[in-house]
């Protein structure tokens, strides 16, 4: 069984419940298995309560208006809510809605283009043989292991020299080129894509970019959507490339804003309602994406034992 | 059709083919060197100067930039704030990754097990931070340490306790592990749950009947296998321990325990922006670079033996 990075497999059925795994023989099921262990599902619920203790705590806390958030009980709900949105939506002229349509922007457009770029790049690595594809592959390969922070600032400096810092395009550039993209479109060319299939295709006349769109797109497109995923959720969450680059507050995504925020809030407490609102109102989106498309999460560290 | 008729488009076709796989990696290669070599070797460069100040300081041409040597690399390392943050990020990592592996471990397990009840809902629950970023999570445990919002404290009060105050110097490093920990730890499991599941239930199903109990199939056959897997998740923490930033940069305004050079991430930022010396920030970030690399380097090599066997 070859092991690697965590990859979802390619040709796996979506398995969101864990239903439909192996099979025992049934009386064998029938005879010991069925058997609840409390042990275990008593952990799993913690686990699972840890888990979700911020969330729902955000939830109540948005509720409040700012002096309840101090002095009420921290699980009591009040009704505040929509005051609070308002008050956020009023601050700066809606500066808030801004930043979240900017994250959309970065992390939606960024996203989009990186899985272009990935999914060319992986299919040319694995359908051809080339002069140079090892150290081409070996070089992309080790920028997953560069640390953002040896990137950030010569990126800066360097985006500053051609007078794009402060820009929507210095925090979507860098964002596109995504090495682990490449190398789990790799993957997913190498084992969803038959061979014999670009063959045929080549021997009824067809140019190699039509073959690549018409044919291995459509074939990688449940591995293209967990790179798109991954590389969504990398933008969303990535905090220092545009704090880096940012000045304007226009410009900034979500999380550099409510950053901001906070940082205001150290001073003027009501602020804080604010903030959490906004923190609230910002992971929604982003949970309801998550939930309706988790069971491309499915990571799977076994893809290279998938025989297509 | 005539041989000269067919072989004319065919070269061509065939022209074509050879040019076609360096098309489709032109767009990756020309990204990759405008925002990864490109800013890796100017770092090196960078790290390898600094200014010199005649005079005054005042005037044009009285700030020069002039070769270095290795004088950024010295004054980086044996800077006692860098040692420091170095030190703290060592203890931290040495908290947090293995917590985290292991519980991953631990949940993985549990999902894999078919006596476990409630698995769907707690998969989708302990993986779920893994959609909220780094700084909004930080955000929102921040506040749960602070003493007049947070419901550990009123649980603490009611039992009697003596309340800890979570953000103190000797508490602020479990606090912030404790985020990365609640971020990280669904991400882990689910490697690792998918790697159980990918295991033939033949390999086992023998082992029970045999009597093994559902532990010691766990311990002796599922851990074993799913080895691989354990180390990759290991090396991935260890890389993005690292890098920790976005998580202590978002509590401090909450408290005066975190430094502005609290990781090392943090000094390169600070040296970079705040003191505007972006030599040794330079220096420093690839020192840290180094570091990882050296520490990624096992992980690189289990990559390229393992991955790419059923290409021709």
């Amino acid at each position: 069984m070859a092991t690697t990075l965590p990859v979802p497999s390619p040709g796996a059925a979506p398995d969101v419940a864990g239903a439909g795994r192996r099979t025992a023989p049934p009386q064998l099921r029938q005879v010991r298995r069925e058997r609840p262990s409390y042990t275990s599902t008593t952990i799993l619920l913690l686990g699972a309560a840890y888990c979700l203790l911020p969330v729902v705590w955000v939830l109540v806390a948005s509720s409040k208006s700012a002096g309840e958030l101090f002095s009420t009980f921290t699980f009591a709900p009040s009704s505040h809510l929509i005051d609070n949105i308002r008050t956020l939506s009023a601050y700066r002229d809606g500066v808030y809605w801004r930043w979240m349509a900017n994250t959309a922007l970065y992390a939606g457009v960024g996203g989009l283009l990186s899985v272009i770029v990935s999914a060319a790049a992986g299919y040319g690595l694995a359908m051809y043989s080339f002069v140079g594809k090892r150290s081409i592959f070996n070089a992309l390969l080790a920028g997953v292991l560069v640390p953002g922070v040896v990137l950030a600032i010569p990126q800066y400096l360097l985006l500053a020299k051609v007078g794009l810092t402060n820009t929507y395009w210095s925090v979507l550039l860098p964002s596109i080129i995504s090495p682990y993209g490449i190398y789990l479109a790799r993957i997913y060319a190498a084992a969803s894509v038959p061979t014999d299939v670009v063959e045929a295709a080549r021997t009824d006349g067809a140019r190699e970019l039509t073959i690549f769109r018409k044919i291995a797109v459509p074939m990688m497109m449940p591995g293209l959507v967990t790179v798109f995923l991954f590389q969504f959720v990398a933008i969303w969450n990535n905090f220092m490339l545009p704090y880096i680059m940012l000045g304007s507050d226009q410009l900034f995504p979500i999380t550099v804003g409510l950053s901001g925020l906070l940082n205001q809030g150290a001073s003027v407490p009501a602020m804080y309602t604010s903030v959490l609102t906004g923190a609230l109102l910002s992971i929604i989106p982003l949970i309801a994406l998550f939930l309706t498309l988790q069971r491309y999460w499915q990571v799977d560290l076994a893809a290279g034992a998938v025989k297509s | 059709m005539t041989a000269l008729g067919r072989t004319a488009p065919v070269r061509a076709r065939a022209r074509r083919r050879t040019l076609a796989p360096y098309l489709f990696l032109t767009p990756a290669i020309t990204l990759f060197v405008a925002f990864l070599a490109l800013p890796i070797g100017y770092s090196l460069y960078l790290s390898l100067r600094t200014v010199k100040v005649s005079g005054l300081g005042l005037g044009a041409g009285a700030r020069t930039e002039v070769w270095a040597g290795l004088e950024n690399y010295v004054r980086s390392l044996s800077d006692p704030e860098f040692a420091a943050s170095v030190g703290r990020v060592a203890l931290y990592g040495l908290l947090l990754v293995p917590t985290m592996i292991a519980l991953a471990l631990v949940f993985a397990l549990m999902l894999d097990s078919r006596r476990t009840r409630a698995r769907s809902v707690s998969r989708v629950s302990i993986f779920l931070p893994y959609a909220v970023p780094a700084v909004i999570s930080s955000l929102l445990w921040g506040f749960l340490y602070l003493p007049a919002v947070s419901p550990f404290y009123f649980v603490f009060h009611a039992l009697g306790w003596q309340v800890p105050t979570v953000l103190s110097s000797r508490l602020v490093m479990f606090a912030v592990a404790n985020i990365a920990l609640w971020g990280g730890v669904g991400f882990n499991m689910i490697v690792i749950y998918t790697a159980l599941k990918a295991i033939p239930s033949e390999l086992y199903e023998a082992a029970r009947i045999d009597g093994c109990t559902e532990v010691a199939v766990a311990w002796r056959i599922k851990v074993p296998i799913v080895l691989p897997s354990l180390i990759m998740t290991f090396v991935f923490s260890m890389i993005a321990t690292l890098q920790v930033f976005a998580e202590p940069m978002t509590l401090r305004p909450l408290t005066n325990t975190i430094s502005s050079t609290w990781t090392p991430l943090m000094k390169v930022y600070r040296d970079a922006f705040t003191r505007n010396d972006i030599y040794s920030a330079a220096a420093t970030s690839v020192v840290i670079a180094a570091a990882t690399f050296v520490l990624s380097f096992g992980f690189l090599r289990l990559l390229q033996n393992r991955a790419f066997s059923q290409e021709k």
